[in-house]
C-alpha cells in the first residue's frame, strides 16, 4: 500500500462519518485559527507601531529635565517644584556634550515652548500651540514644508517675529489665499504678539491618542524663531532637548554617556537632573511587548490545539475500537503491522491537516477583521494594515502535522499490534 | 506436490498457567495442489485454529509448516503478512466486507496490500466480480447485499491476489441451503476451473461428501479421513491422497 492509497483509505472512513471528523477537527480549527489570528494581529500591530516609531525617529535620544527621584518620594505633597532658569539646560552645556562625543552626535534639536492660544481674523479663528524652534527642529520631527520655508538659525540671533503655521491654520484663516508674508496676531495667556508667516508645513493627524476635535478646532504648533521664543520667557535654556546621533550610532547605548556628561552640572542641584530616552528603546519595549503579549496568547491558543490533538486520539482511540473487525479483515488480507499503522497515522493526519486548513482560512479572516476593529478602536490615527505572518502559517501547517503524527500514533500503533485472530472474532 | 505441509501441529493456549489448554494434540495433514479439501468435526474440535494456522494468521505452539515448499514458522510477521496476501485467500463464515466500501473496492483491498497498480486492481476486480456473477452489483456497499450476493465477493475477494489456496471457515454457515448451494458450486468451480486449493470447514456433511477427501476432527486430534465423491469423479485428484489409516 502506498501513500496515495493510503490517504485514499484515510478520505474513504472520514467520509463515512462525516460530521464525527468534523467535531474532531473543531479542536484543531479553533486552536491553528486562533493561533494564526493572534499572529496575523499581532503583527499588524507590531508593523504600525514600528511604523510611527520610525517616523518619529529611531536615532534620536531625547534628554529632559526632570525632578531627582528621592525628591518626589519625600517631596512635597501635590508636585514638586517649577524649574527655573538655572535648572534648565543650557546652551553651554549642550556644546560640552558634543565637544566629548563629536562623531556621535549630528545635531541637536531645540524647542521652547512658549503656550496656547489662538489667532483670530475677523470671525475665522485657529487654535495654536506657539513654540520656539531650532532649525534641526524640522528634521526631528520630520516636518514637511509644503510653502515657504522653516525658520533659521539667522531668524533666531535676529530674534525675529516670523511664524510657520499648519496648512489647517491656513485653511482656517485665510482658505485658498497665499499666506507667505501675511501676519497674524496671536494670542496667549498673558502674551499678544504680531507675527510674519515665512512658511507652512503639512500637518499632520496626530499620532496617537483620539482626534476627537472638529476642523475648525483643531490645535495645531505654531513654529518661532528659538531665541525669539526665549526672549519672551525670558529664559536661557531648555526643558528638553533632543540629541540626533549619528549614523551607526547605538541610540540607547549613548543614552547613558549622554546623561553622564549633563549631570555633572546638576551634582549640586537640590531638585532637578536630566534624564534621557531614546525612540529606539520605546520601539524595542513596545515591540517587545507586543511579542510578550503574543507568546501568551500564542501558548493559550497552543493549548487550546494540545486538546484538539487529545481529541483527536480520542476519537482514533474510539474508531479504531469500532473497526477492530475490519483491521482483522485487512490483516488476514495481508495487511503488515507497518501497513495498519501507516493507515491510521495517515488518517489522523488527514483529519488534522484538513482541521489546519480550515483554521488558517478561518484565522486569517478574524485577524483580518481583528486588525480592522483595532483600526477602529484606535480612532483611525494609526494606520493599520493586515499582514498575515507567513511564518505562522507555515508553523501552523506543521504543528498540524505533528499533531497529526504525534496523537495518532499511539492508536495507529495499537490497531497494528492487535492480534488478527482477536481482531476477527471481534463482536 | 504438495501445497500445505504440517507436522506434529499443537496449539496450547494459557501456556504455564494452571488452566493451560491444548487445543491441536501434534495435527499431520499434507494438501495437494488442487486439492479440495474438507474439515469437519464438533463445536470445539479445534477446526477454525487449524485453519487459522494454515491461513498463518497464528502460530502453533509446537510443529512444522510449510506452505508451497517454504517453511514458515521462522519467518517474522512481516513476511507473513505477505505470504498470506498472496498465497491464501480467505472466506469467512459471517462474509467480513468491509462496510464503508463498495464490492469493487473490497475486492480490491488485498492487491491494494500486494502492490498492484491502480488500473490493473480495478480491471482484475471487476473480472472476479464476473466470475461470481456479481458484476452488476459491483457499486454497492455491503449493506445493500444480500448474505448470499456478500459471499460471492467475499470469494471475489478471497481469488484476488490469485492465491495458491483458498480457506473456507464455513462459508454456508450463515445462508439458506438454496444460497449456501450456490456458494458451494462457486468453489466447485473455482476447484475445477482455476485449479485452487481448497480446504474447506464445514458442519454439512452432504457438502463435505461432494469434496475430494473429509478429515474429521475430534477433540483436536484427526480421528477420520475419507474420500468424498470428488475424488472419483475428479480425475485431477492426485494418487498420494489417501486417506490416513
Ligand atoms: N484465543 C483462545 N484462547 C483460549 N481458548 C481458545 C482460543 N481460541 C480457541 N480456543 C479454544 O480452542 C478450542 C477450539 O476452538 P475452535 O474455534 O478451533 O473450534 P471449532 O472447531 O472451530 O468450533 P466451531 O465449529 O464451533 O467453530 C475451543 O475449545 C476454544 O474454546
Ligand atoms: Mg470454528
Amino acid at each position: 500500500m502506498n501513500f496515495r492509497d493510503n490517504i485514499g483509505q484515510a478520505f474513504t472512513s472520514l467520509k463515512a462519518n462525516k460530521m464525527r471528523a468534523l467535531l474532531t477537527m473543531l479542536g484543531i480549527i479553533i486552536g491553528i485559527s486562533a493561533v494564526i489570528a493572534i499572529m496575523t494581529m499581532g503583527n499588524s500591530m507590531t508593523v504600525a507601531m514600528t511604523e510611527q516609531f520610525q517616523e518619529l525617529g529611531v536615532n534620536n535620544v531625547t534628554v529632559y529635565v526632570q525632578q531627582k527621584e528621592d525628591e518626589f518620594a519625600g517631596g512635597r505633597f501635590g508636585g514638586g517644584y517649577e524649574t527655573t532658569d538655572k535648572d534648565l539646560l543650557t546652551d553651554e552645556m549642550l556644546a560640552d556634550l558634543r565637544e566629548q562625543y563629536p562623531d556621535d552626535i549630528d545635531a541637536f534639536s531645540l524647542a521652547v515652548g512658549v503656550g496656547n492660544g489662538q489667532t483670530t481674523q475677523g470671525s475665522k479663528y485657529a487654535n495654536l500651540t506657539l513654540l520656539g524652534v531650532n532649525a534641526e527642529y524640522k528634521t526631528t520631527n520630520n516636518i514637511e514644508i509644503t510653502r515657504g520655508r522653516f525658520v533659521d538659525d539667522g531668524d533666531s540671533e535676529s530674534r525675529k517675529k516670523v511664524v510657520v503655521v499648519s496648512d489647517k491654520l491656513v485653511s482656517n484663516i485665510f482658505g485658498e489665499e497665499d499666506p507667505i508674508g501675511k501676519s497674524i496676531l496671536v494670542e496667549l495667556q498673558g502674551y499678544v504678539g504680531t507675527y510674519v508667516i515665512i512658511g507652512v508645513y503639512e500637518a499632520e493627524d496626530s499620532a496617537m491618542g483620539p482626534s476627537t476635535s472638529s476642523e475648525a478646532d483643531v490645535v495645531t504648533e505654531a513654529y518661532i524663531p528659538l531665541k525669539t521664543a526665549q526672549l519672551i520667557m525670558k529664559v536661557n535654556g531648555y526643558e528638553q532637548a533632543t540629541v540626533m546621533t549619528a549614523a551607526g550610532v547605538n541610540a540607547t547605548e549613548f543614552t547613558d554617556k549622554i546623561t553622564g556628561v549633563l549631570n555633572k552640572y546638576y551634582s549640586r542641584n537640590e531638585h532637578f537632573e536630566i534624564a534621557a530616552f531614546s525612540m529606539e528603546s520605546m520601539v524595542e519595549s513596545i515591540t517587545s511587548m507586543l511579542n510578550m503579549m503574543t507568546l501568551v496568547i500564542a501558548a493559550i491558543a497552543a493549548i487550546a490545539l494540545l486538546v484538539g490533538g487529545i481529541g483527536v486520539m480520542n476519537i482514533m482511540l474510539v474508531s479504531i475500537t469500532e473497526r477492530t473487525r475490519e483491521i482483522g479483515v485487512r490483516k488476514a488480507l495481508g495487511a503488515t503491522n507497518g501497513e495498519i499503522r501507516a493507515q491510521f497515522i495517515v488518517e489522523a493526519i488527514v483529519i488534522c491537516m484538513i482541521g489546519g486548513i480550515i483554521g488558517i482560512i478561518v484565522g486569517i479572516l478574524l485577524g483580518i477583521v481583528g486588525t480592522a476593529v483595532i483600526g477602529n478602536y484606535s480612532g483611525g490615527d494609526m494606520e493599520f494594515k493586515a499582514s498575515v505572518s507567513v511564518p505562522s502559517i507555515l508553523l501552523a501547517t506543521g504543528f498540524s502535522m505533528a499533531i497529526g503524527i504525534f496523537f495518532g500514533y499511539y492508536p495507529a500503533n495499537k490497531a497494528a499490534k492487535l492480534d488478527p485472530i482477536d481482531a476477527l472474532r471481534f463482536e | 506436490m504438495n501445497i500445505i505441509e504440517l507436522s506434529g501441529i499443537v496449539k496450547k493456549y494459557f501456556i504455564g498457567k494452571p488452566n493451560e489448554l491444548q487445543v491441536l494434540n501434534g495435527i499431520d495433514l499434507t494438501v495437494g495442489e488442487g486439492e479440495f479439501l474438507s474439515i469437519i468435526g464438533e463445536s470445539g474440535s479445534g477446526k477454525s485454529t487449524l485453519m487459522n494456522i494454515i491461513g498463518l494468521l497464528d502460530r502453533p505452539t509446537e510443529g512444522g509448516y510449510t506452505l508451497g515448499g517454504m517453511d514458515t514458522l521462522e519467518q517474522p510477521d512481516a513476511i507473513l503478512s505477505r505470504l498470506r496476501g498472496q498465497k491464501v485467500g480467505f472466506v469467512f463464515q459471517t462474509f467480513n466486507l468491509i462496510g464503508r466500501m463498495n464490492a469493487q473496492k473490497n475486492v480490491e483491498m488485498p492487491m491494494l496490500y500486494n502492490h498492484v497498480p491502480p488500473k490493473e486492481r480495478a480491471e482484475r476486480a471487476a473480472h472476479l466480480l464476473e466470475i461470481v456473477e456479481m458484476a452488476d452489483r459491483a457499486k454497492h456497499q455491503p449493506n445493500e447485499l444480500s448474505g448470499g450476493q456478500k459471499q460471492r465477493v467475499a470469494i471475489a475477494r478471497a481469488m484476488a491476489n490469485d492465491p495458491d489456496v483458498i480457506l473456507a471457515d464455513e462459508p454456508t454457515g450463515a445462508l439458506d441451503s438454496q444460497t449456501g448451494r450456490l456458494v458451494m458450486d462457486i468453489f466447485h468451480g473455482l476447484h475445477e476451473n482455476y485449479g485452487k486449493t481448497i480446504v474447506l470447514i464445514t458442519h454439512n456433511k452432504e457438502l463435505a461428501e461432494e469434496t475430494q477427501r473429509i478429515i474429521t476432527l475430534k477433540d483436536g486430534d484427526i480421528v477420520a479421513a475419507q474420500y468424498g465423491r470428488g475424488h472419483k469423479e475428479n480425475a485431477k485428484t492426485p494418487a498420494w491422497a489417501e486417506a490416513p489409516a
